[in-house]
Formats: C-alpha cells, sequence, structure tokens
C-alpha cells in the first residue's frame, strides 16, 4: 500500500536531473513535495507516474512502474499536470468524460464535478473557463478517473503536479481537501507543492528536494522548519503558528544586506 | 424522432446523442447521394427509370446494363472511398497534430502522395521487372501511401517538440514541404516521355472520369484498412486532444495510437490521390463542419466524417459531370470552389482564438 522510489536516477540529454532519489509514500497519507524551481520536483513526478525513462526501481502497490502498462497504469493512478491545453471545443462535461476508462456508467462524471463545485457548469465549453475553473474541471476529470480510493482490494493514487497555483485562497482550501478526503478514504496522494503554508496544513509527510537529492523527509514538524527550508530555498522566513494550533506559518524575509543595496540602488 | 433528437439543447454538455442523431441523417444522405451518382450523368442518360426496374426485379437493357455497371457503379464507389478517405484522414491528422488546420491537402502529405504517384508513372521503367509485375496496378497508389507516409513523419518530426505541436511550424514546414514535392514533381515531369506526360495529366486533372473496376479494387484495399482502423483510434485521439502526457496519464499508448494515426492518413491519403489526384478542402471542410454540429468526439467524427465526406465527394462528381455536360469539370475544381471560401470562413472566425 505505498509507493516505493529507491536511488532513481534521471538524465536529460547531458545534465543529470536526479541524483538517486529515495522516497516512500504511504497510502492514507497526504506526501508532498516540496523545493526550489530546478530542483527536480516535477522530473520525480514524471519518473513516479511513469512517463519518462529512470533508473533505479519504483514500486506502485507493489509493482514495478516500468513494466506497467499505459492502460495497468491508469486504472492504478490518476495525475494532474500543472497546466493543460485543450484543442478543439469540448463542453465541461465531455471533458471530464475524457477521464471515464470504461465508458458504461456516467454517473462518476457528475459526482465529480459536484466534488469540485462545477456542476452548474457542465454544458459550458471549457475554453470559456477562468484558469481557476479550467484546473478544477482538469482536477474532476482525474477524480472520474480515480474515483474510488480503494479498488480490488488496493490504494489507488492521486499525483497532482502543483494543484493550487491557479486557484484562489479558497479554491486552494477546497482543491486540498478534497486530496486530504482521498487520503482519508484509504487512497494515496502525492502533491507537488510551492505553497509552504497549505502544505503544513494538509501534508502527512513532507519530502523537499534540492538539486535533484532529497535534502529532507519526515513530518510536518520535522520538515517544515528553518533549519530545513531557508538553506533548502536560500532565503530567510520567519515561523510563526497558527492560531490556536502548532501548525506551522511561513512568510519570506527581506535579506537585511540585499534589501538596504536595493534600496541604495533605487535612490 | 429525428428532428426531436436534433431539437435537443445540450443540456448537460453530453453531445452523444445529437452525434448519433447526425450519423443517421448522414446515412440518409449517402444513400440519396449513392442513388443519385448511379441515376444522374452526361448525354440525358437519366437511370431514374431503369433503377426503379431494378429495385422491382424486372429485366433492363443491355445498354443501360453496362452504363450502370461498368460506367456509374465504379465511379460511385471510388467517388465514396475517395471522400470518405479524404474526409477521414483530415479528421485523423486534426486529431494527431490537435489542431483544426491540419489537413493533407494543405500542409504538404498530399504533395508527398502526389510525388509518389508521379515518380512511379515516370520512373517505373526503372523498377526491376519481377517486382513491376508483382506490384502491377499498385506501383502508382503504393508510391503514393510512401510518399504520403514520409512527408507526415517528416512533418511530424519537424512540428511536434516535447509532446506540443506548433502551428505555426507545421503550417511553414508544410509549405516548404509542398514546395519540395512540386520542384521534385516538377523535374520528373520535364523528365517524362509523351505516354508518361498523357498519364500524368489524365492523372493530374482531380477527376473521378477515369473510374474502372480495376482501379476500385487497386485503390479500395488501401484505403479500407485505414477507414476501418480510424474509429479504433477515437478514443487515444480524445485524449490526444489534452497533450500527450495526459493522454498517457488516461491510459493511452501514445505512441502507437500516433503510429497507426500517420500509417492511416498515410494510406487513405495516398490512394485518394492516386485514383483521383488533387481534391482539395474536402479533410478540413467536412471535420469542421461536424464539429460544429455535433462536437468534436472523434468517436462519432471519424464515422461521421466517412458519411459526410462520400457524400459530398458524390454529389460534387455530379456536378462537374452535369455543370458543363457533355464535357466534365475536373471534381477538384469543384471542391475548391466549394470549400476554399468555407476555409477561409473558418479561418476569419478563428481569428484571435488560433494561437499562432
Amino acid at each position: 500500500m505505498s509507493v516505493l522510489a529507491t536511488d532513481v536516477r534521471v538524465r536529460l540529454g547531458r545534465t543529470q536531473i536526479l541524483h538517486g532519489v529515495d522516497l516512500t509514500a504511504r497510502a492514507g497519507e497526504v506526501t508532498c513535495i516540496v523545493g526550489p524551481n530546478g530542483s527536480g520536483k516535477t522530473t520525480l513526478m514524471k519518473a513516479l507516474t511513469g512517463e519518462i525513462p529512470y533508473d533505479g526501481r519504483i514500486e506502485l502497490e507493489g509493482q514495478d512502474v516500468a513494466r506497467l502498462t499505459p492502460d495497468a497504469l491508469a486504472r492504478l493512478r490518476g495525475v494532474l499536470p500543472q497546466a493543460s491545453a485543450l484543442s478543439f471545443p469540448f463542453t465541461v462535461q465531455e471533458v471530464v468524460s475524457l477521464g471515464l476508462l470504461d465508458r458504461r456508467d456516467p454517473r462518476p462524471v457528475r459526482h465529480a464535478l459536484a466534488q469540485v463545485g462545477l456542476l452548474d457548469l457542465a454544458a459550458r465549453f471549457y475554453q470559456d473557463l477562468s484558469g481557476g475553473q479550467k484546473q478544477r474541471v482538469q482536477l474532476a476529470r482525474v477524480l472520474t478517473q480515480i474515483g474510488t480510493p480503494v479498488w480490488h482490494g488496493g490504494a489507488r493514487w492521486l499525483f497532482l503536479d502543483e494543484p493550487v497555483s491557479a486557484l484562489d485562497i479558497a479554491h486552494q482550501v477546497q482543491v486540498m481537501q478534497i486530496a486530504r478526503d482521498f487520503a482519508l478514504g484509504g487512497g494515496g496522494v502525492i502533491a507537488i507543492m510551492h505553497d509552504l503554508n497549505l502544505t503544513a496544513m494538509f501534508a502527512d509527510h513532507v519530502v523537499v528536494l534540492r538539486d535533484g537529492a532529497v535534502l529532507a523527509s519526515g513530518s510536518v514538524a520535522q520538515t517544515i522548519r528553518p533549519e530545513v527550508l531557508e538553506p533548502a530555498y536560500g532565503c530567510r522566513m520567519s515561523f510563526g503558528t497558527q492560531p490556536g494550533s502548532d501548525i506551522p506559518v511561513i512568510l519570506p524575509l527581506l535579506a537585511p544586506q540585499a534589501g538596504a543595496a536595493d534600496r541604495a540602488g533605487a535612490a | 424522432m429525428v428532428a426531436l433528437d436534433l431539437s435537443f439543447a445540450a443540456r448537460d454538455g453530453d453531445r452523444a446523442a445529437r452525434a448519433r442523431a447526425v450519423t443517421l441523417l448522414l446515412s440518409l444522405l449517402l444513400i440519396i447521394a449513392v442513388l443519385m451518382s448511379l441515376a444522374i450523368g452526361a448525354a440525358g442518360t437519366s437511370l431514374w427509370s431503369t433503377l426503379g426496374a431494378l429495385l422491382r426485379g424486372e429485366e433492363i437493357s443491355l445498354t443501360d446494363r453496362v452504363v450502370l455497371w461498368q460506367i456509374r457503379a465504379p465511379r460511385t464507389l471510388l467517388g465514396m472511398g475517395v471522400g470518405a478517405s479524404l474526409a477521414v484522414s483530415g479528421a485523423l491528422m486534426q486529431g494527431l497534430f490537435r489542431n483544426p488546420l491540419a489537413d493533407p491537402g494543405i500542409v504538404g502529405v498530399g504533395a508527398g502522395a502526389g510525388l509518389g504517384a508521379i515518380a512511379a508513372i515516370v520512373l517505373a521503367g526503372l523498377l526491376p521487372a519481377a517486382l513491376a509485375d508483382q506490384l502491377g496496378y499498385y506501383v502508382v497508389p503504393v508510391a503514393a501511401f510512401l510518399g504520403g507516409w514520409g512527408s507526415t513523419l517528416l512533418l511530424y518530426r519537424v512540428a511536434t517538440r516535447a509532446g506540443r505541436t506548433s502551428v505555426a511550424v507545421m503550417l511553414l514546414a508544410g509549405i516548404a514541404l509542398g514546395a519540395l514535392a512540386g520542384a521534385v514533381s516538377g523535374i520528373l515531369v520535364y523528365m517524362a516521355d509523351d505516354t508518361q506526360l498523357r498519364d500524368l495529366t489524365f492523372w493530374g486533372l482531380g477527376s473521378l472520369a477515369g473510374a474502372t473496376w480495376s482501379k476500385v479494387l487497386t485503390g479500395l484495399p488501401i484505403m479500407l484498412p485505414a477507414l476501418i482502423a480510424a474509429p479504433f483510434l477515437a478514443r487515444g485521439l480524445n485524449a490526444l486532444t489534452l497533450g500527450e502526457s495526459a493522454a498517457f496519464h488516461l491510459g493511452v499508448h501514445v505512441q502507437r495510437v500516433k503510429n497507426i494515426a500517420i500509417l492511416s492518413v498515410a494510406a487513405a491519403t495516398g490512394a485518394a490521390v492516386a485514383m483521383s489526384g488533387g481534391i482539395g478542402f474536402v479533410g478540413i471542410v467536412v471535420p469542421h463542419l461536424l464539429r460544429l454540429a455535433s462536437g468534436p468526439d472523434h468517436r462519432q467524427l471519424l464515422v461521421n466524417s466517412a458519411l459526410l465526406g462520400a457524400s459530398l465527394l458524390l454529389l460534387a462528381d455530379i456536378v462537374s459531370r452535369t455543370i458543363v455536360a457533355p464535357s466534365e469539370l475536373p471534381i477538384g475544381i469543384v471542391t475548391a470552389v466549394l470549400g476554399a471560401p468555407v476555409f477561409l470562413w473558418i479561418l476569419f472566425r478563428q481569428r484571435g482564438v488560433l494561437d499562432l
């Protein structure tokens, strides 16, 4: 009931992107991958979902990802991409229906649209939606593909590549809540996150990447800390907690020297 | 019943029912077009009464029988095959390139297939005699298929990077491919002797006039596998509208779908070009009209394209052989006169939407 990556290495052209990444993600948990731009998050996601070739070993529910057919993979995991293009004028309902692997029963489509709160827009053209609505339609499509968190006795997996980057604050929480519910239902979630505060709120397990290697891995308490994140991002941060809880709240701090130099340069 | 289905607005955003009603209507249209194509012809030989007699099981005259079976029947079959092939290869190519402007005629695949056909006519003498005997009538369509295949592969390699197709690069590469194929074709025409020139002119007119049973039997075996394969690509092409990586995540064997689609486009376009020369705009206009009528879902689009393409080509052929009777207008002129304005209208409507 897990995703198990051992010594995953990926080379794109002449550049070594991942230098031996180990990762364990358990079903029933939300695992967040964080790290600065260019740290290899998206490449790691592509390897985990079987999209690109890699060295090392990746197991999804005990099966070797490199040996699974696209169809077998599609029944085990759904992937929400960072941005989605659509080349023909499909309606929202039709886009979400693309997630139906077996075409007979259309009910999951309506259910998924209701989950993301877009049932009213089912007959609208996808092209006419806002960026945030499009992202939620895509999430509904992935939920249609991987509707039930548990299937044939095994967990199913949601892979989310920056799922909230196009969303306003209320919809960010809505989408993360859907991911959390999926995990509570017994499924597994692996999400690439830029927002450290949402990560602190929703993650059960955090993996911090830097320069294609795991810098730290563990619970929120173990990873969302200045000692880990400041060197990871090369940025000073202020840490507090949410009122009435011990969930961390992180704000970036202006580096004093750099800030002063900028102001002096402007003057 | 049909009218009821058509009036149904896509309330829940699913246009599958409407698309099925369109399929039904297009099937009726095709039956009518086939009957018209068999009955209407040059020199006042209208065969409506003959068709009626045939349906009632009565004897018909020898002349009528010859005209019907040796002239009109093969021409009608070839027209259906060519029309369906052009429309389906247009729809396949648009799905493959994820762009409504991709059409074998526009992006140089037709020119590549034409180059293959011309090379086969002019250079057939260079083939080893044994191989030429083996291929027989198939030399021209097979060469056109290879020409179309090569240009589709090349185009896809040039225009697609990291799973995304650049429309601008696709169109520009198509212009270059078309120009190159045209230039090489020109050299070959220059090299041709008088007999070959007559064959070339006959072929290049873009006409169904030369339809014979032997032509039908050479063309259809190449077209049919492509036409039959196309609907099986529907789910993959639907998923590909989200991009190659999303299609893979949806369980589609992307490379396999692309390979079969490219082979089918090459076979259908190659055979159509070999049989009837350049007939333009069917491949772009037919799928576009159908997307407007019932949405872009390839499960219905490919079947409906075959039906509408076949009907349109039969109707265009009827116009081409009656409008200046007893002479004939090349059918390519008829489809261009009808299709080019529609193509311009598509561009007009999509300006601003098209991301070049």
